[in-house]
C-alpha cells in the first residue's frame, strides 16, 4: 500500500541531474559539435564561391561576359583584361593530356583489377598511388630540367617534321610548350584515373565475368564487351575527375608551359593556362582591377571544376549504388 | 569449320595482344615514378649534408647554406593546418560514418568529394581574400589556413573509412552498457580506429607539405628564419619553385637537394601510412575471425 501511494508522486530530482538529463550526459554538446563540424566542412564550397564572386566584382562589372572571349590581356598600358588565351590554353593542354592518359590509365586499371597475379596487385597499386603523391612542384622541376630535353623536344621535332603542315604541329619547336604541359599533365592525372577505374572494375559482380566466360568469350572480349559497358558511367566519372585535376593543376604546368600570351594553335608553342597566369601574376597585381581580373579567372576555374566534379561523383556513385543494390537482390 | 577455328585462334591472339598491352601500359605508367625518384636521388644527394638541413640560405655564389628556414616554415604551416582541420575533420567523419544515409550525412560525404576536387590554387585565392586581404600582408597564418582547407577532405574521407572498419558490436556494446555517445566515440571507437585515423592524418600532412601553388600568395616565402605567424614564411615546395626558376646554377642544384628533402618526407609518410593500414586490416581481420 505504501508503495502504491508513492507511484503518483513525481521523483524529486536535483538540479544537476536534471541538467545532465537535459544535455543527455554530454551528448547534446557532442551532437552539436559534430553538426557544427559537418556544416563548417559543407559551407566551405559556398564560402569559396562567395568570396571569389565578391572579390571579382570590379572585373565582372568592367568586362561582363566579354571577359570570356576577349584575348587582350594588357595590365600595363590599357588596363584591359580578357581570359581567352588562358581558357583556350587550359582546354588544349587538358584535352591532349587526357587523350594520352586515358588509354594508358585504363590499361593500368584493367591490369590491376583483372590480370595481375594476386601478389603483384598490392605493390603495383602502391607504386601508382605514390605517383599521385609526388608533389606537383617536383614534377615541374623534373619536367623543366629532365623531361623536356629528353622527351618533349625530340618528340616536338619529330611531330613537326612529319606533321608540320597541320596547324597544331606548326613550328618553330620550343622546349617549354603546351606539349610539355600536356605530357606532364598526362603523367600526373594518370594515377587518379587508373585508381578510380580500378575500383570501378572491382565493384562489378563476379557473376558478370563468369557468365561471359561461360558463353565462350575470351578474356579481352569479357573485359571490352561486358565489363567496360557495365562500368561505363563509373569509368566516365574517372575520366571527368582526371579532367578536373588537369584543369586545376598549377605548379608543374607553370614551370613547363613557357608562359606566353601568343594566340597560336600550335602545341609546340609556349602558352598559358588559367592556373599558371594566377600563379605568375597574382603577387604582381598592383591595382584592384588587375587583382579582380585574376580572381575572376580563379572563379571561372572554380565553377568549371565544381561542375565537372559534381558530374563525375554522381556518375561514380551511380555505379557503386547499382552494384550494391544488385548484390543485395 | 576451318573458318570458325581460324576465327577462334584470331580471337585468342587478339585477347593475348590486348592483355599484353595492358601490362605494357602499367610499365609505362610507373616509369616516370622511377625516373623522378632516381633523378632526384642522383641530383639531390651530392648537395645533401647535415649542414643543408641545419643552415639558413646563403646569397647566390656564396657556398654552403641550407633550407632550415623552409623546413621550419613547412612544419609551422602544416602543423597549423593540421590543428585546424583535424578536429573538424574527425568530428565530421563521425557524422559521415554513422549517419551515412541521412540528408546531412549524404551531403557531408558528397561535399567532401567535391571539395577535394577544388584546385589548390583556387583554395589559395580563397584564403587570400579571407585572411591576407583584411590583414593587408602575407603571413604564415594564412598559409596554415589554406593548408587546412586542402587537408580537410582527405582527413574526413580516410577517417570515415577507418571508422566503418570498427566492428559495430564494439559501438553497440558500449552504448548498451549506458555510455553516452560522446564517450563511446572518444574512448571506444576512436582508440579502436586509432592507427587508421593516424593514417589519414599522415596522408593529409604528406599532401599539404607538397603544396606550392597556394603558398605563392599566402605564406609568400621568406629568405630569413621566422617563427612568427603574422610574418611571411618559407616552405619547402615554394623554395624548390623559387630555386628552380632562378637563372643561377648553384640555386638550381639546391632546388634538387630541397626536392630530395621534400620527396623523402612525402614518401616516408606515404609508406608509413600504408604500413599502418596493412597492419590494421590484418589485426582487425583476426579479431573478426
Amino acid at each position: 500500500m505504501a508503495q502504491d501511494a508513492r507511484i503518483g508522486v513525481p521523483e524529486r530530482k536535483s538540479f544537476s541531474s536534471r541538467l545532465t538529463n537535459f544535455w543527455q550526459h554530454g551528448d547534446l554538446l557532442y551532437y552539436s559539435l559534430v553538426l557544427l563540424a559537418a556544416l563548417l566542412a559543407l559551407s566551405l564550397v559556398a564560402a569559396i564561391g562567395y568570396q571569389l564572386w565578391a572579390n571579382s566584382a570590379l572585373s565582372r562589372r568592367a568586362f561582363g561576359w566579354g571577359f570570356l572571349i576577349s584575348s587582350r590581356w594588357d595590365p600595363a598600358l590599357d588596363r584591359v583584361f580578357g581570359a581567352l588565351p588562358f581558357i583556350s590554353g587550359t582546354l588544349i593542354t587538358s584535352v591532349v593530356a587526357l587523350l594520352i592518359s586515358v588509354p594508358v590509365s585504363l590499361g593500368v586499371a584493367i591490369f590491376l583489377a583483372e590480370l595481375a597475379p594476386h601478389w603483384l596487385r598490392q605493390p603495383v597499386s602502391f607504386l601508382v598511388e605514390l605517383l599521385a603523391a609526388v608533389p606537383s612542384v617536383i614534377y615541374g622541376l623534373w619536367g623543366l630540367f629532365v623531361f623536356i630535353p629528353a622527351v618533349v623536344r625530340p618528340t616536338g621535332v619529330l611531330l613537326n617534321d612529319w606533321l608540320g603542315f597541320l596547324p597544331i604541329f606548326a613550328g618553330p619547336v620550343f622546349g617549354p610548350s603546351r606539349l610539355a604541359a600536356a605530357l606532364i599533365l598526362a603523367i600526373m592525372v594518370g594515377p587518379t584515373i587508373a585508381a578510380i577505374s580500378r575500383d570501378v572494375f572491382r565493384a562489378i559482380p563476379q557473376s558478370q565475368r563468369e557468365a561471359s566466360l561461360a558463353l565462350g568469350a575470351t578474356r579481352w572480349e569479357m573485359i571490352s564487351q561486358v565489363l567496360v559497358p557495365y562500368g561505363l558511367s563509373g569509368l566516365l566519372g574517372a575520366v571527368i575527375l582526371g579532367l578536373g585535376r588537369a584543369l586545376g593543376e598549377t605548379m608543374a604546368v607553370t614551370m613547363v608551359i613557357g608562359n606566353n600570351l601568343d594566340l597560336t594553335l600550335s602545341l609546340l608553342h609556349p602558352g598559358y593556362t588559367m592556373a599558371s597566369i594566377i600563379a605568375n601574376e597574382f603577387t604582381e597585381a598592383t591595382y584592384d582591377l588587375y587583382l579582380h581580373a585574376l580572381i575572376e579567372i580563379g572563379l571561372i576555374l572554380f565553377v568549371i571544376t565544381l561542375v565537372l566534379n559534381l558530374l563525375a561523383r554522381l556518375l561514380i556513385w551511380r555505379v557503386a549504388r547499382q552494384t550494391f543494390q544488385e548484390a543485395r537482390v | 569449320m576451318m573458318l570458325s577455328q581460324r576465327r577462334a585462334s584470331w580471337r585468342k591472339r587478339k585477347s593475348l595482344l590486348m592483355l599484353a598491352l595492358c601490362g605494357l601500359a602499367t610499365l609505362l605508367a610507373i616509369t616516370p615514378l622511377l625516373w623522378i625518384l632516381g633523378y632526384v636521388l642522383r641530383a639531390g644527394a651530392p648537395a645533401m649534408s647535415l649542414s643543408f638541413l641545419t643552415q639558413l640560405p646563403t646569397p647566390v655564389g656564396v657556398p654552403g647554406g641550407g633550407v632550415l628556414n623552409a623546413i621550419i616554415g613547412s612544419a609551422i604551416t602544416v602543423g597549423l593546418g593540421l590543428l585546424i582541420s583535424a578536429p573538424i575533420g574527425i568530428l565530421a567523419a563521425f557524422l559521415a560514418a554513422y549517419q551515412p544515409n541521412t540528408p546531412l550525412g549524404l551531403a557531408v560525404r558528397f561535399g567532401t568529394d567535391v571539395i577535394s576536387g577544388v584546385p589548390s590554387i583556387v583554395m589559395g585565392i580563397f584564403a587570400y581574400t579571407l585572411v591576407v586581404l583584411p590583414q593587408r600582408h602575407f603571413s604564415a597564418f594564412s598559409g596554415g589556413v589554406v593548408l587546412s582547407f586542402i587537408m580537410l577532405p582527405i582527413i574526413i574521407r580516410s577517417t570515415e573509412e577507418m571508422l566503418k572498419l570498427v566492428p559495430t558490436a564494439l559501438r553497440e556494446g558500449s552504448l548498451a552498457i549506458g555510455a553516452p555517445e560522446w564517450k563511446t566515440s572518444l574512448s571506444v571507437i576512436l582508440p579502436a580506429a586509432g592507427n587508421g585515423v593516424l593514417t589519414g592524418l599522415m596522408l593529409a600532412i604528406a599532401r599539404a607539405a607538397g603544396e606550392a601553388a597556394p603558398m605563392l600568395f599566402t605564406a609568400f616565402g621568406n629568405p630569413f628564419l621566422s617563427f612568427r605567424l603574422d610574418q611571411p614564411i618559407a616552405t619547402l615546395p615554394h623554395t624548390i619553385f623559387v630555386y628552380a626558376i632562378s637563372p643561377y646554377q648553384d640555386w638550381r642544384a639546391k632546388a634538387w637537394a630541397t626536392a630530395f628533402v621534400l620527396i623523402a618526407l612525402v614518401l616516408a609518410l606515404n609508406v608509413l601510412a600504408r604500413l599502418l593500414v596493412w597492419w590494421r586490416t590484418r589485426q582487425l581481420g583476426s579479431v573478426i575471425r
